[in-house]
């Protein structure tokens, strides 16, 4: 399988503490990667690094290299703002623009940066929504505020304002985290009709949800990759104990 | 047994009593300088008021239309120098606030905020009224920007703190830049709060007249030029009212109603848009 992006030794630092420790993952084009482990295991640090989030932190330090097809997204002549619009993120809390409306915050990465075509707009919106399954719901009051809408509903709304700005890669920082057992279900079967024009790349806590999305998983301890293989293998015959242990629930 | 006591009640009956005069002493003063001002400015009031200059001394009416048009447009010029200084100092402070120049930057507005306003007029006198040789309302205008700029900075910064971190990142994830973020998401999400900090600076400026005397120093007539001396409200009162004739005194009065009226609405305006962030 071509793959879409790969970490190499990637190291992430905060000041003196060493959050990520020489990982090393590829992840193949149109699938979706999942990635487990403990709280602070660093899962959410590695993801964060891919599309350079860690730019805005303080005492951040990031080495080694992460390259989408072939190019080295920290390298020299790179701006961390062409990588964040080939690279998208939805977040572990549904963050809509509070001021906006339902309508405004799908098309929000193009209002900001200032690049609006009228007659496009309507177009990226339904479509974008209809990607999301969220069109129907919300097709009679989209110029009613974002935070009027559900949970679930404002988690989709996020994920439609990422694909709006047609990404190349899709980063889930637990973005089921916050809700109810049929929310998340239709954000987990969203996530795998993404994966056919996507990759998808998930944070997660619920090895659960790893299982059922997921085509890969890599598992993390202690800032460091343990194991990273097909998900079906690491779920019923991993090469690490330690892997064992944590999916079977013996400590994390 | 359980006993009452009473000496304990005594105490706490007694403290509760001072208590509650010193909280009555803060609304007092309020209370006695709106009574006391209606009381006094009210029947000057007329329209008058607020369409005539002031008369030659001898002749009774007159108004301040001069001095409510003076003070409405060198506010409005403060306004123009002082509030984008303000607020994109304070956008730099959130963006940029760890490091030692934001330190520097903070303390500044610190002081700067509380230098006695006469103080700022006499420098805006000795940069710009002396070179320029002659009092003038840009002058004046300058020496309230200095004031407005720390207010405006402090109460801006504090309200872009407020915004969460996660909607910064969410515009920033969208592939927008930092600068773009800063302006339409950030400084747009605490928009309510910056326009509180932006009135209650206004109406802080309205009212000042040290600052002024050494710059726009007034003007009985109108002012054609903004390199002219200009009439403010404050200076006008504070010369009617030091002058020897009832008439000017009454014009005073009235005045101070005026701009009595001007800073209440100013901070009720403000008020309304503080409830306006906290219901979202």
């Amino acid at each position: 399988m071509e793959s879409k992006l790969q970490l190499d030794q990637l190291n992430v630092h905060f000041g003196a503490s060493h959050a990520v420790k020489g990982v090393s993952l590829d992840f193949p084009a149109n699938t979706v990667t999942a990635i487990i482990g403990p709280s602070g295991c660093g899962k959410s640090t590695v993801l964060r690094s891919i599309n350079r989030m860690h730019d805005l932190v303080p005492g951040a330090r990031v080495t080694g290299k992460i390259l989408l097809d072939d190019e080295d997204v920290y390298g020299k002549k790179v701006d961390p703002v062409a990588v964040r619009r080939r690279i998208g993120m939805v977040f572990q809390k549904a963050n809509p623009f509070p001021a906006m409306s339902i309508y405004d915050n799908v098309i929000s990465g193009y209002k900001l940066n200032g690049r609006v075509n009228k007659g496009e707009m309507d177009v990226i919106v339904e479509s974008s929504l209809k990607r999301v399954a969220l069109w129907d719901e919300v097709k009679d009051r989209l110029k009613s505020s974002a935070m009027a809408l559900s949970g679930g509903q404002q988690q989709r709304l996020c994920i439609a304002r990422t694909v709006a700005v047609q990404p190349e890669v899709i980063l889930m920082d637990e973005p089921c985290s916050a809700l109810d057992p049929i929310a998340t279900l239709k954000i987990e079967e969203l996530i795998a009709e993404l994966k056919e024009q996507y990759t998808v790349v998930i944070v997660t806590h619920n090895m659960q949800q790893a299982a059922r999305v997921s085509d890969c998983t890599a598992f993390l301890y202690l800032g460091e990759l343990i194991e990273f293989d097909v998900t079906k293998k690491i779920f019923t015959n991993p090469a690490k104990s330690q892997t064992e242990d944590y999916i079977t629930g013996r400590f994390g | 047994m359980i006993g009452y006591d009473l000496r304990r009640n005594l105490t706490n009956n007694f403290m509760m009593c001072l208590m509650v005069g010193a909280a009555l002493a803060v609304m007092a003063p309020l209370g006695i300088i709106f009574v006391h001002i209606l009381k006094m400015g009210a029947s000057s009031l007329s329209l008058d008021f607020f369409t005539q200059i002031p008369k030659p001394t001898g002749e009774s009416g007159g108004g301040m239309a001069n001095g409510l048009a003076g003070s409405a447009m060198m506010i409005g010029m403060s306004s123009c120098l002082g509030l984008p200084v303000g607020i994109l100092g304070a956008v730099y402070l959130n963006e940029f606030g760890g490091n030692r120049f934001a330190t520097a930057v903070r303390f500044s507005a610190d002081v700067l905020a509380g230098i006695p306003s006469i103080i700022t007029g006499m420098v805006a006198y000795t940069l710009l009224v002396v070179p320029m040789k002659g009092f003038s309302a840009l002058a004046g205008a300058v020496a309230l920007a200095l004031i407005m700029i720390p207010i405006v900075l402090r109460t801006t910064e504090e309200q872009l703190k407020m915004v969460p971190g996660t909607l910064r990142e969410a515009s920033l994830a969208l592939g927008v830049p930092c600068w773009r973020t800063s302006l339409k998401v950030t400084l747009v999400s605490a928009r309510a709060g910056i326009i509180t900090g932006v009135l209650l600076s206004i109406a802080r400026v309205a009212g000042e007249t040290a600052p002024l005397l050494f710059t726009a120093l007034g003007n009985q007539f109108w002012s054609k030029r903004l390199t002219e001396p200009m009439a403010a409200i404050p200076l006008q009162i504070f010369n009617f009212a030091i002058s020897p004739y009832e008439d000017w005194h009454k014009l005073a009065w009235a005045g101070a109603l005026v701009l009595v009226v001007i800073m209440f609405t100013l901070n009720l305006t403000a008020r309304y848009f503080g409830r306006i962030k906290h219901n979202g």
